[in-house]
């Protein structure tokens, strides 16, 4: 094990390492510690600039209350979730079958459209805006959640199919030559071969395009305008607009926005490594 | 189910398989490509009528001093981006022990790459506050004259780029922390017994060992870097006096900005952004191509 064990080097620097840990944990994650505190600070310690000083007064419910109940940080939420859920389950769906495709067939133009999965799924965003905006006007689903949805079901297909052919690609291809042997038809393959051993990718997959989505600020800006269907990043936005100076509510909202994803992180964080480490080791 | 499918199912199932992922990417994505390559040679508002003007817009933009700005800045990001990956070096080997609670040690140091980049922004744009935030109160208590970060020129880019290096770092961190997981410990140990140390040890027998790791944390900054968007729209919106832009801020800027709806010529900045993008991409490409080849 690189570097050496602490466990095998002498007291002292054992006992450095035990001080050291903490402190640099506190100064790594010291902004959003300060976000957490000012979160539950009063209108009055802000205004009196007590923002690193021991808080008058702890306010959390009340701050928390007073974003759900003065703006519409609820509504937002609710649209992150109609934009995400959907989307996760739209791109694991077809990148399953793209993935499986593209894993155990040999065919000419395979590695071709492989590489313009990957390669798509690289592009900046930029160059896709304009056309992408036209054609979400043309469907009538400019400024609606499906619109929305769509495009990212898209879009997350290409690094979804990355990760799911480089998964099945890695299975035991005899189980499928075994099942063909057998008779069994391709779909059947699929389904009951290949999907049961596809769970991890999948969970991986799910945890991962669940924070991806929930996260996308630039697609909320283009797509869509207003509470009734901005999710929470450009909900976010245009709150901090409002809020100048209101620095309590803005971090609570921070604070809301950024729990789903946290929340997802620490109950599924096995599969959510897996996920992002894919390719780091071979 | 009919002859012709029972004899042909191993050729069509995967086109079948691939129908619908293909139709939607070659919709949202691929052909937007080249739409957006085409546009860039007209002149357009988005509603109204195309004229096409040839190669003017990429013309116009070789005299564009804002063009300029964006570029160098996107270069300053590409560079100072790339800090990230000896952090998260650093980090990880920091955090690659066993000592009891450092799994949520390790959680918690991922942290800052899971909550949304308009998070990030919007604390570090408190940080750098000249009133009350952190970094002054801590300048000026060290003796120094507080720094506007963020309203002042030479020191906006810069400030964005470090506020997004934490969650890349981040990200690095944990790259780095599965591949350390991966080396091979009989490696390790024959070093040791060669009384290979430290650094030595670090450059000549781990890292070579972790090159998959580093190969994914170079992929992934450089697209970070260049997507730049979300950080600089939220802690400047481009300023002050547009000396934060990068490209890709740029570019919406003129598309959907407050200036008019000028989409040919956002179109053409996207189509630099996206050539300087397919250098990287290419060459990631080859490099799959190769070990496709090579398995």
């Amino acid at each position: 094990m690189f570097p050496t064990p602490i466990e095998k080097t002498s007291p002292a620097s054992q006992w450095i390492y035990k001080v050291a840990l903490p402190i640099a944990l506190i100064l790594w994650l010291l902004p959003l510690l300060a976000v957490a505190m000012t979160s539950v600070r009063s209108a009055g310690d802000i205004n009196a600039g007590n923002y690193w000083g021991w808080p008058t007064s702890f306010n959390l419910m009340a701050n928390y209350t007073a974003i759900f109940e003065n703006t519409p940080i609820g509504q937002y939420i609710m649209n992150s979730f109609k934009v995400t859920i959907p989307t996760v389950i739209g791109a694991v769906a077809l990148s399953c079958m793209t993935g499986f495709a593209l894993g155990v067939y040999k065919f000419k133009a395979n590695l071709l459209l492989f590489f313009m999965f990957v390669a798509g799924n690289f592009v900046p965003f930029q160059i896709l805006m304009v056309p992408v905006r036209d054609l979400t006007l043309n469907m009538g689903l400019y400024n609606t959640i499906s619109g929305l949805a769509l495009f990212h079901i898209a879009f997350q297909t290409g690094f979804c199919t990355l990760f799911m052919r480089n998964f099945i690609k890695a299975l035991p291809f005899e189980l499928i030559e075994a099942a063909r042997v057998e008779g069994v038809s391709e779909i059947r393959i699929f389904w009951f071969v290949v999907i049961p051993l596809m769970r991890p990718a999948i969970a991986a997959l799910s945890v991962l395009i669940f924070t991806f989505i929930w996260n996308d600020y630039f697609w909320a800006t283009v797509l869509t305008q207003g509470a009734e269907t901005q999710p929470i990043t450009a909900g976010l936005y245009s709150l901090n607009g409002q809020w100048v100076a209101a620095w309590h509510l803005v971090s609570a909202g921070s604070i809301v926005a950024a729990l789903p994803p946290v929340l997802m992180f620490f109950l599924m964080q096995k599969h959510f490594i897996a996920g992002l480490t894919l390719g780091a080791v071979k | 189910m009919g002859t012709y499918w029972k004899k042909n199912q191993q050729r069509l199932a995967p086109w079948l398989f691939l129908a619908p992922g293909i139709a939607m990417f070659a919709l949202y994505v691929i052909i937007p490509i080249f739409q957006s390559m085409n546009i860039s040679f007209y002149e357009w508002d988005g509603l109204g009528d195309r004229t096409w003007v040839g190669m003017n817009n990429y013309v116009e933009l070789m005299d564009d001093e804002a063009f300029y700005t964006s570029l160098k800045n996107n270069v300053i990001w590409l560079v100072l981006y790339m800090l990230a990956i000896p952090a998260g070096l650093f980090v990880a080997l920091f955090l690659n022990q066993t000592v009891r609670g450092i799994r949520i040690y390790k959680s918690l140091f991922f942290f800052p790459f899971v909550i949304s980049q308009v998070v990030v922004g919007l604390v570090f744009s408190w940080f750098y506050d000249p009133s009350f935030g952190l970094l002054n109160i801590a300048l000026m208590s060290l003796g120094f004259e507080a720094i506007p970060v963020l309203a002042d020129e030479t020191w906006v880019t810069y400030g964005i780029i470090a506020a997004g290096l934490w969650p890349q770092t981040a990200y690095c961190m944990i790259l780095y922390l599965t591949g350390l997981n991966a080396v091979d410990p009989e490696q390790i140990e024959a070093a040791r017994l060669d009384n290979a140390k430290g650094l030595k040890m670090l450059w000549y027998v781990v890292l070579p060992q972790l090159k998959p790791a580093t190969f994914i944390a170079v992929v992934v900054t450089v697209i970070g870097a260049l997507r730049s968007f979300d950080l600089v729209s939220i802690m400047t919106d481009g300023g002050p006096w547009g000396s934060s832009r990068v490209l890709a801020f740029y570019m919406y800027e003129q598309a959907f900005g407050e200036y008019g709806f000028r989409m040919g010529y956002g179109a053409a900045i996207a189509v630099i952004l996206f050539l300087i993008m397919m250098v990287y991409i290419s060459a990631f490409l080859f490099k799959m191509y190769r070990d496709e080849k090579g398995r």
